[in-house]
Order: structure tokens, then C-alpha cells, then sequence
């Protein structure tokens, strides 16, 4: 019988074949933020085990994946929290970041856990160029197999952008300190104010292989009329952070402007009221959905009533006796469409904003004027050298690029895993493997079921929202530049909000010949994502759904034809909770709750670490 | 049972036309066993009642005792409902019926409850035709009280522990057409598409609306050799014919004189639309409905849908004169004559 009611069966094409659950991608891109984050960290793991008060495992588990959580675990891009499946049952995802930083927090002494420095080396010398993230990561993954890494560092300390950029009241130095010298404690050699003025001068030196981890460090600069004039109140944002950071620079003027509305910009404006401003400003050309700033940093700058003009489009630098008093702006009217995208532009004339200081922050550019064009390294648009985006390598075999010198500024945690991913590449490379030919990902599916209706895992769904995070008063916050605005989660806070956490790794495993059709999971499921139906192509499977499909980023779970009407079991992986009241609900067990371990491979992993790595206990 | 009711998440979730979603339609969390048809039912029950945008205060639910008559409480649990005696839901529905016929009054009931202890009563409350949609949660056994064979046991149909059963089954559905009853239906707890435009017909349906739910038994009455599994009723289900339920007369669109479609517009709203499935089957026609049942042409056949429909029997309240004023609603005055009338009441009989 094709179906259970003969009137209703549609004709259909074709059909969908039944889900490969080996594949290691498909319950890797269930878990949302596992996916959504570059190195692939494994939240909802790690928040367990902060839930069950490991908080040393759930620092040692980070940073087998993002390196730095004490770092990261502050002011990290948190690809993940967007993509967090939460924010489909509520507004706020999971504060998945916070909880990083409580691991790092609450930890125990790491030191003997982390890999040490090899007994004996390889004999094989690998460069880095740039102590930033990029580099520190390749260090932290190729040294425990004894390379020798040594890196090269224009500044007097190691860090990159991290240290000279990243303002200290969001990242403390210690936390970077700390971090950073369990690396450097693994037999890395740094050596410091040592920049590299000639590539092809490094790679004469017979390293085996070349890391370029030298970012991109020139700010963008906005040559409009004054610019010269007034050149000794403008400054160039990541410069002027770097001098604040290093103290070159103690004070700004009274009235600043900041030209921009990304991250740099905030951290521009935060500094100089830290630096004694009173009247600091933040100018958009553009309106507010077409800031670039991520939404905390704009909410954290706001708290610090800073102001952000929308729609002001630099015009020029007003001076008056040679020195700058103002800006002169153009006020800029959009016409938007539905979708939010500009349709018109109009000016509304000009305004005039005055002020002591400018600071640029519209962008960051690479440069490398220390790369000889004629070395084997094929450059191409932009002037950016030509890199290979799974392997980082050049066209100069043994140098490879990484961070935001080989694709243009990013992030901290994309940085770290472009680390990861040229660690294996030099390995292949130094092995004369083939570095085109990239380690497996796996997927390790292991039953959470431990008596009836018991599971491996707090299954109940926790209505709570979204804790926030407690924060020094602002009176107290501008007194000096290294106070951290940031206070932690309170035993409270973090024990509330890991239950928020849907446990999403925890698959719905399902075995088509053991299900009578009772339509029991079905009936349970509190988010409608099961439906029993007639087999289809994928377009139409998704408009006959118990709920219509939309979000087609996620995949059907369609099982094998089922024992009695021959109908398929049909799950969209989009709304699922992971309560598993579909498996309590289920008579036969045709639905299991079972724990994907996805391994994602590194330099240092070997064979076991494919099967579960942490909760092998 | 789970291990915890369901979590509400109504985010996703479309309303009805009194702004309600389907878990506002939802009752307790039901401790029958994991996989029961019965949960099943429950379901199509919120589903029928969400999209009429009944009022989910608007019902009286009335039930026996058995694992069926638990499922009462796992719907509008905003509704008042009763546990009766076992097999005396009927007296019980009747009473409060005719005090309060406002209510949407709604029966579950088992076969055991209803063709073993209850037939009485049953047979009754069709003779009556009291308003009422009366559903059967059909496992073919006495699931409350571990899986003996209820008078719905087919003849052959084996027990858990390989027991044979030799006599006859009651079909409820025959018993109803015989005894007069305006609308039944067989259904299957597996397929609501078949099963939710039934229970918004049989609802809407002024009179006695029974419908025969096959529900099977998971835990006594599940297994190869019974009639009353999930995989036999599958095997040998039958729809007759399809109805649709349509809420409102302003949705009724589509060509009415196509052939093999009869719409009926129900007494208390909406309208049903029959679709014909291959079987040339009418179900206006008792005659040929008790025909169809009882000497069918293919044995095994598990024949569902709507058998039989008439929309032109007087309920309890007509046959009678009832007031239109709920009894419960009628000034003292007007309920109790007084003395004087009593005195002169009892006077004929000295
Ligand atoms: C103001 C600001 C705030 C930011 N905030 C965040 C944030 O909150 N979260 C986040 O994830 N990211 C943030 N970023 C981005 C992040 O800091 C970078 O993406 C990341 O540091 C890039 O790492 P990297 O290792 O590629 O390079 P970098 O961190 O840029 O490090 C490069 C290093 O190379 C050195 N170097 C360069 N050229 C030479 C040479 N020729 N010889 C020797 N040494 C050289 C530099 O001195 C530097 O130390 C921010 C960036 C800025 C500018
Ligand atoms: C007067 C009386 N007699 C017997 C019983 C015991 N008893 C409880 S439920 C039940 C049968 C229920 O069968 P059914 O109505 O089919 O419900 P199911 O559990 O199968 O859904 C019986 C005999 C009782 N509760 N009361
Ligand atoms: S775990 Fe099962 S019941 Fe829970 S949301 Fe997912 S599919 Fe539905
Ligand atoms: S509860 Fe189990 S047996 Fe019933 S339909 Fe779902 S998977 Fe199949
Ligand atoms: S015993 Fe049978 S009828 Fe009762 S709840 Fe369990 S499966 Fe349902
Ligand atoms: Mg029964």
C-alpha cells in the first residue's frame, strides 16, 4: 500500500534517499554553534561539563578546538551564538561565550595537561612571521611533534592585534600573558622588535616552511580636505589603539569623533572616555541595520552613553588657526526597501560637528611591502598574495599564510583556525605528503539512553532567559584604562544558563524497521518536526510537513521506508529541541537518543581521539 | 508515559480564529503507556477541537473507567469533565445533558467500558439520541486491567500469552446502525487525516455521533496474531470514503456536482464533504451500510470512514419538548411548580 489513505496520496517524482548518519558532517550541522564556529569548538559538550562542575575538562576540551578560552572566552566574534538553535525557540541564544570564560574562570592549574615541550625535536625549523593568534596557534599544534618554531615579532611582545589593538578593559593582559606562554613554554622561541624587512631573506635560511601570520596592519586613512593640516589631531584607529596600549599615548582631547561604526570604532570610542573624554561620538554614514560593530560591542558602548549620529557622511576636516575644531558633515536620506536595502540616496545639505579629536576607524588593509614580488609568490587581486583556502599554502610551496594576512582581517577564532589547518599542511608538506590530501572528519554515535526515560544528559527543556552578564559600575569603570568592564558569571548565573543549553549534540537517532507507525513521537514532539508521510523529492517532502519548512539551511532527516504503509519517518532538523520526549514517547525504541562525538581532525590527533575524546569516563 | 509533560514552545505556532494555539487545546500529561493509540486519539481530539475554534472551556467530557476513559483528562483542560462508574457514562452524560445542553458534550469511552458493562447504557444513550459525540477507543481488550479479551475481540485474534479467542465479536458500529443511532463512523488512531474531520463532523452533528476508533493496545494486544494491532490494522485498512470537514460555509469552494462528491451541511455548522474512494458507497443509505458491515464482500477488510449520516433525527431535547433554556439556567420558580401544584399532582393518584 503506498499510503495509509489512498485519496490523499499525491503523485510524487522522485524520492529522497534515506539519510546517511555516518556522514560526519550531517549531525555536525545539527549542532549549530559547533558548525557555525570556525574551529568547531564543541559547546554543548563543554557547557556540560561546566554544568557538572568540570571546569578543567571543559578548558582543556576549548582548547583542544579554539586554543585561547580565557581569551576567547571574552571577547571572541562568537560566530555561534547567532547560529545557536536557541534563538528558534526564544530570542536569545545560549551566552555560550560567558560560559567559556567560566571554564577558563574556574579552572584548575592547566600546565601539566597542556603538551610540553618534546624530549627531542624533529630537526625540522619552521619561521613565523607575526606573534599573533595565526601564528601562536601553528606553534601551539606543530611544537609537540618537535618542530622547532621559531616566531618573529615586530613589537616588544607577543600577542598581535590582541595586545596592541583589543583595549584591556575587555582582555585583561594577564588572561593574553597566561595564554600565550603555555605555548611559548612548549619550546617555541619568540624573538621580539625582530620585524622581518625581507621574506625571501627568511626563506633563504632554509626553514623547512614559512608561516606569514603578519595580519593586517595598515588603518585606512580619509584624505579629505584638512586632512593634512589637521594631521596632529587625526588619528588612525588601530594605530592609536596600539599607542594606548603601549602608553604611548595618556590623553585625548575633550570632544572626539569616531569615524565608523565597526568594532574598532567601538573600542576607539570606550578608550578615549577612558582617556579623559567627556563628548565622544560615533558617526554612521549609513543607518543602524547597516552597522558593522557587532550587537554587544554597540550595547556595551551605549551603556557607556556613548552617542552614534546615523547618516552623517564625512565632508571635511574644519580647521581654524591651523588646528582642527570640527567636522563638517553631509546629511544623507535612504530610501529603503522591504528587504532593508537601499533603493535612493539623497543629501539633505551639510552640518558642521565640532571637535578636539578624529579618529579613523573605517577598515583595515594588508600590506606587504616585505614580500619581494619576484620571490615565487604569485600575487593577485588587491595585491593580496594568491592562497590556497583549504591548505593556506602560496605558490611558493614551503610558505604558507594564515590569519588575517591570507584573506584579509577577520577574527581572532578564524584565525586560530587557519592556524590549525596550516599546522597540517606544513606537517604534510615536511612529510612530503601531499597537503591537498586533508584528514577525515568522523562521527561517533553512542546511545544516551540509561533506563527507561534516563538519559545521559538533562533532556528537560529549561524556560529560563538568558542571563546577563554583571558589569563595574560605570563611575568606576573610566578611572583607568585597564579596569575589566566584565565581571564573570555568578555561580547563579552560570548554573541557569547552562540548562538553557538545548544539548543539540545529543542526536535523534532513528531505526525505520523497529517503528509500528503509532504516531507517538509525533503526537509528543513540542516543536511539530516529525511527520510520517509519503516519500518525495526534497521541494515538495518540505511543503507536506506537520509544520511547512522554511529554513532550507537544515536538512531533512528522512528514514528508510517504513515496515507497515511504506511511508518515510521525515524530521526537520531545523526546529528540533533535543528533549527526546520523542524517544521516551516511542514503544519500540525506533527513536534513541545518542550522543555525536564529531572529531574534527588536527596535527597532534591520532587514531583514538576519533572515538569519543572526553566522556570516554 | 514520558518523563515530563511538554514543554510549551509556542513561537512557531499558528493561532485560531479565537487566537488560541493547538496547545491551549491540550490537558495533562497523560500517563498511558508509551505508544498507546489512545495518546493518538487524544491528539486528533486537540487537533478537531483547535481548528473549530471551540471556546476550550466550552465542553463537558464524560468517560467509564479504563485506560480510554483516562484520555478526558489530556485535552481542554479547561473543560470540567467526570470519571463515571464504569460503563455508566451514558446516565451520567444524559443527566447533566438534559440540565445543561449548551455544553459541547464529549464521550470516551472503551469496549470494554461500553460493549462488555456498559452495553446497556450504550444502547440506551442511541435511543435516546442524546447530543453527543461518543467515541470508543477500540483495543480489542481490557487494557486497564492487564489485556483479558473484551467483547470487541475479534473471532481467532490471539492473546498475549497464545490464548485463542472463539466467540463473537459486538461490532459497535453495527449495534449503532441498528439501533438508530444518526452518525457512525469507524476510524483508526493511526490516521487522522481520516480521524479529525470525523470528530469535527460527529461534534457538529446534532444527536448521537459514535465513532469506533481502532486504537490498539501496545503493551497487551500489540503482538503478531491479533487482530487489533497496529501492523493488522494497517494491513487491512479500508476507508469507504473520505470526508472533509469544512468549519464554515464561506471556505466552501470547488465544483459540488463533480462527480463522486456529496456535500451534507451539518445541523450545528459546517458542512461535510464526501469524497468516494473507490467503493460505491452511500452513506445516507442505513441499509446498505448494515449490508456492507455485517456481509462483506472481503472479510478482512477493515472498513472505515463514515458509514452511516442523517442530519433529520430529533436529539433528546426535541423528541422531549425540552425547554431551550438550560434547566440549569430556569428560574426556581419555573423548575419546581410549588406545593400546591404537587398536592394537587399527587391527588390523581390517591
Ligand atoms: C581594534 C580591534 C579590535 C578587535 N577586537 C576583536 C575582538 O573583540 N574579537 C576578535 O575575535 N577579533 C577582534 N579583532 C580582530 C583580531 O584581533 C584579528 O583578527 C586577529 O588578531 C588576527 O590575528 P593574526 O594572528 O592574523 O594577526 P595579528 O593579531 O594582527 O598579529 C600579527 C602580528 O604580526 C606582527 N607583524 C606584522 N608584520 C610583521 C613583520 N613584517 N615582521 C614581524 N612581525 C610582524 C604584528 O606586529 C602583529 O603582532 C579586533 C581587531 C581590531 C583592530
Ligand atoms: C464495576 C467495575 N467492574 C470492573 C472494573 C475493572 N475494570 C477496570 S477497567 C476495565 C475494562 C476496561 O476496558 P476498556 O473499556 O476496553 O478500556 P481500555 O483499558 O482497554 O482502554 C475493567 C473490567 C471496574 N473498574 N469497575
Ligand atoms: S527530541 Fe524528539 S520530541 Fe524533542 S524536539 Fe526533537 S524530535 Fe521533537
Ligand atoms: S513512536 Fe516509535 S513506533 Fe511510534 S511512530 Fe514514532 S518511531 Fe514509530
Ligand atoms: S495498557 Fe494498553 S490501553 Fe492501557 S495505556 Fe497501555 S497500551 Fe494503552
Ligand atoms: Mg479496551
Amino acid at each position: 500500500m503506498p499510503g495509509i489513505h489512498p485519496a490523499r496520496v499525491p503523485a510524487h517524482g522522485g524520492s529522497m534517499k534515506p539519510t546517511d548518519t555516518n556522514d560526519p558532517d550531517y549531525f555536525h550541522k545539527v549542532v549549530d554553534c559547533q558548525w557555525a564556529c570556525p574551529a568547531h569548538t564543541p559547546v554543548p559538550e563543554y557547557i556540560r561539563l561546566i554544568a557538572q562542575g568540570r571546569y578543567t575538562d571543559a578548558y582543556m576540551l576549548n582548547r583542544r578546538s579554539n586554543v585561547f578560552p580565557g581569551i576567547l572566552g571574552r571577547v571572541c566574534d562568537r560566530p555561534c551564538e547567532p547560529a545557536c538553535r536557541r534563538t528558534r525557540v526564544e530570542d536569545e541564544p545560549v551566552a555560550i561565550c560567558r560560559l567559556k570564560r567560566v571554564a577558563a574562570d574556574h579552572r584548575d592549574e592547566v600546565k601539566d595537561l597542556i603538551s610540553q615541550k618534546p624530549e627531542t625535536t624533529n630537526g625540522r625549523k619552521i619561521a613565523l612571521i607575526g606573534a599573533g593568534p595565526a601564528s601562536l596557534t601553528v606553534a601551539n599544534d606543530l611544537a609537540p611533534l618537535g618542530y622547532e618554531c621559531t616566531i618573529f615579532e615586530a613589537m616588544h611582545r607577543p600577542g598581535g592585534l590582541m595586545i596592541s589593538n583589543i583595549p584591556s578593559f575587555r582582555l585583561p593582559e594577564e588572561v593574553l600573558d597566561e595564554e600565550i606562554d603555555y605555548i611559548l613554554d612548549m619550546g617555541v622561541e619568540l624573538k621580539t622588535n625582530h620585524r622581518i624587512d625581507s621574506l625571501k631573506a627568511l626563506v633563504d635560511e632554509g626553514y623547512d616552511a614559512v608561516f606569514v601570520g603578519s595580519g593586517a596592519p595598515k588603518g585606512k586613512d580619509l584624505n579629505l580636505e584638512g586632512r593634512e593640516e589637521a594631521d596632529a589631531n587625526i588619528h588612525i584607529g588601530i594605530d592609536w589603539l596600539e599607542s594606548v596600549a603601549f602608553e604611548h599615548i595618556d590623553k585625548i582631547g575633550e570632544k572626539v569623533l569616531i569615524i565608523g561604526v565597526g568594532n574598532t570604532a567601538m573600542d576607539c570610542c570606550r578608550s578615549s572616555l577612558r582617556l579623559g573624554s567627556t563628548d565622544v561620538k560615533v558617526m554612521a554614514r549609513k543607518p543602524r541595520n547597516f552597522f558593522k560593530a557587532s550587537p554587544w560591542e554597540l550595547e556595551d558602548a551605549e551603556d557607556e552613553n556613548i552617542e552614534i549620529l546615523v547618516n552623517h557622511s564625512p565632508k571635511r576636516f574644519v580647521l581654524e588657526g591651523g588646528k582642527l575644531v570640527g567636522m563638517e558633515f553631509e546629511l544623507m536620506e535612504y530610501d529603503l526597501d522591504e528587504a532593508g536595502n537601499i533603493t535612493d540616496t539623497r543629501n539633505a545639505g551639510t552640518t558642521i560637528i565640532p571637535c578636539d579629536d578624529v579618529i579613523l576607524a573605517i577598515g583595515q588593509e594588508n600590506s606587504f611591502p616585505w614580500i619581494e614580488r619576484d620571490m615565487g609568490i604569485e600575487f593577485g587581486k588587491w595585491d593580496m598574495p594568491v592562497v590556497d583556502e583549504t591548505t593556506h599554502q602560496s605558490s611558493l610551496p614551503q610558505v604558507f599564510f594564515g590569519g588575517d594576512a591570507a584573506f584579509g582581517p577577520k577574527n581572532i577564532i578564524w584565525a586560530v583556525e587557519h592556524g590549525h589547518q596550516t599546522a597540517i599542511s606544513i606537517h604534510k608538506h615536511c612529510e612530503g605528503q601531499s597537503v591537498a590530501d586533508r584528514p577525515a572528519r568522523g562521527v561517533n554515535l553512542q546511545s544516551a539512553k540509561m533506563g527507561v526515560n534516563e538519559w545521559r544528559y538533562s533532556n528537560a527543556f529549561d524556560a529560563s532567559q538568558r542571563r546577563d552578564m554583571e558589569t563595574v559600575e560605570l563611575v568606576n569603570r573610566f578611572k583607568d584604562l585597564k579596569t575589566e568592564v566584565e565581571l564573570g558569571f555568578s555561580a547563579e548565573q552560570m548554573a541557569t544558563e547552562v540548562q538553557r543549553c538545548l544539548n543539540c549534540d545529543v542526536q535523534t537517532v532513528f531505526e525505520a524497521p523497529l517503528c509500528k507507525e503509532c504516531d507517538a513521537c509525533i503526537d509528543i514532539c513540542p516543536v511539530d518536526c516529525l511527520t510520517m508521510t509519503d516519500n518525495g523529492e526534497e521541494a515538495d517532502l518540505r511543503t507536506r510537513l506537520k509544520l511547512p519548512s522554511t529554513n532550507t539551511d537544515q536538512a531533512l532527516y528522512v528514514s528508510a521506508p517504513l515496515p507497515d504503509t511504506g511511508r518515510v519517518m521525515v524530521k526537520d532538523e531545523d526546529l528540533c529541541l533535543h528533549c527526546g520526549l520523542c524517544a521516551e514517547r516511542c514503544p519500540t525504541a525506533a527513536w534513541d537518543m545518542q550522543d555525536a562525538t564529531i572529531f574534527i581532525p588536527h596535527v597532534t590527533s591520532d587514531d583514538r581521539e576519533t572515538a569519543n575524546p572526553v566522556a570516554a569516563e | 508515559m514520558t518523563s515530563m509533560s511538554k514543554p510549551l514552545i509556542d513561537k512557531h505556532l499558528k493561532k485560531n480564529k479565537l487566537g488560541l494555539t493547538i496547545r491551549d487545546y491540550e490537558g495533562g500529561m497523560s500517563t498511558l503507556c508509551a505508544g498507546c493509540g489512545h495518546d493518538s486519539v487524544t491528539a486528533a481530539l486537540v487537533q478537531a477541537f483547535w481548528e473549530l475554534s471551540l471556546a476550550p472551556e466550552s465542553a463537558a467530557k464524560v468517560s467509564g473507567i479504563g485506560c480510554s476513559s483516562k484520555t478526558t483528562a489530556y485535552f481542554m483542560g479547561q473543560s470540567s469533565g467526570i470519571n463515571c462508574v464504569h460503563g455508566r457514562m451514558p446516565s451520567v452524560a444524559t443527566g447533566a445533558n438534559a440540565v445543561n445542553g449548551d455544553l459541547h458534550y464529549i464521550g470516551i469511552s472503551g469496549d470494554g467500558d461500553s460493549l462488555s458493562i456498559g452495553f446497556g447504557q450504550f444502547a440506551h444513550a442511541m435511543r435516546r439520541n442524546l447530543n453527543m459525540l461518543y467515541i470508543i477507543e477500540n483495543n480489542g481488550v481490557y487494557g486497564l486491567t492487564k489485556g483479558q479479551f473484551s467483547a470487541a475481540a475479534d473471532i481467532g485474534t490471539k492473546s498475549k500469552r497464545g490464548i485463542v479467542n472463539e466467540q463473537p465479536p459486538i461490532d459497535p458500529c453495527v449495534q449503532a446502525l441498528t439501533l438508530g443511532a444518526g452518525f457512525v463512523g469507524r476510524a483508526f488512531s493511526g490516521d487522522k487525516s481520516q480521524l479529525v474531520p470525523l470528530i469535527q463532523a460527529g461534534l457538529m452533528h446534532k444527536g448521537f455521533a459514535v465513532i469506533d476508533v481502532i486504537s490498539p493496545c501496545v503493551t497487551f494486544n500489540d503482538h503478531k496474531g491479533s487482530t487489533k494491532s497496529y501492523a493488522h490494522t494497517f494491513k487491512y485498512y479500508h476507508p469507504m470514503i473520505h470526508a472533509d470537514f469544512v468549519a464554515h460555509a464561506d471556505e466552501i469552494t470547488g465544483d459540488y456536482s463533480k462527480d463522486g462528491v456529496m456535500d451534507v451541511t451539518l445541523h450545528d455548522g459546517g458542512m461535510l464533504r464526501l469524497r468516494k474512494t473507490g467503493d460505491d458507497y452511500d452513506p445516507r443509505d442505513r441499509g446498505q451500510a448494515i449490508e456492507t458491515l455485517m456481509n462483506p464482500s472481503d472479510e478482512a477488510a477493515i472498513r472505515t470512514g463514515l458509514l452511516y449520516l442523517n442530519e433529520d433525527m430529533a436529539e433528546m431535547h426535541d423528541a422531549n419538548a425540552l425547554p431551550d433554556t438550560p434547566l440549569n439556567k430556569l428560574p426556581f420558580d419555573t423548575l419546581n411548580p410549588g406545593r400546591a401544584a404537587l398536592a394537587s399532582l399527587q391527588k390523581r393518584y390517591r
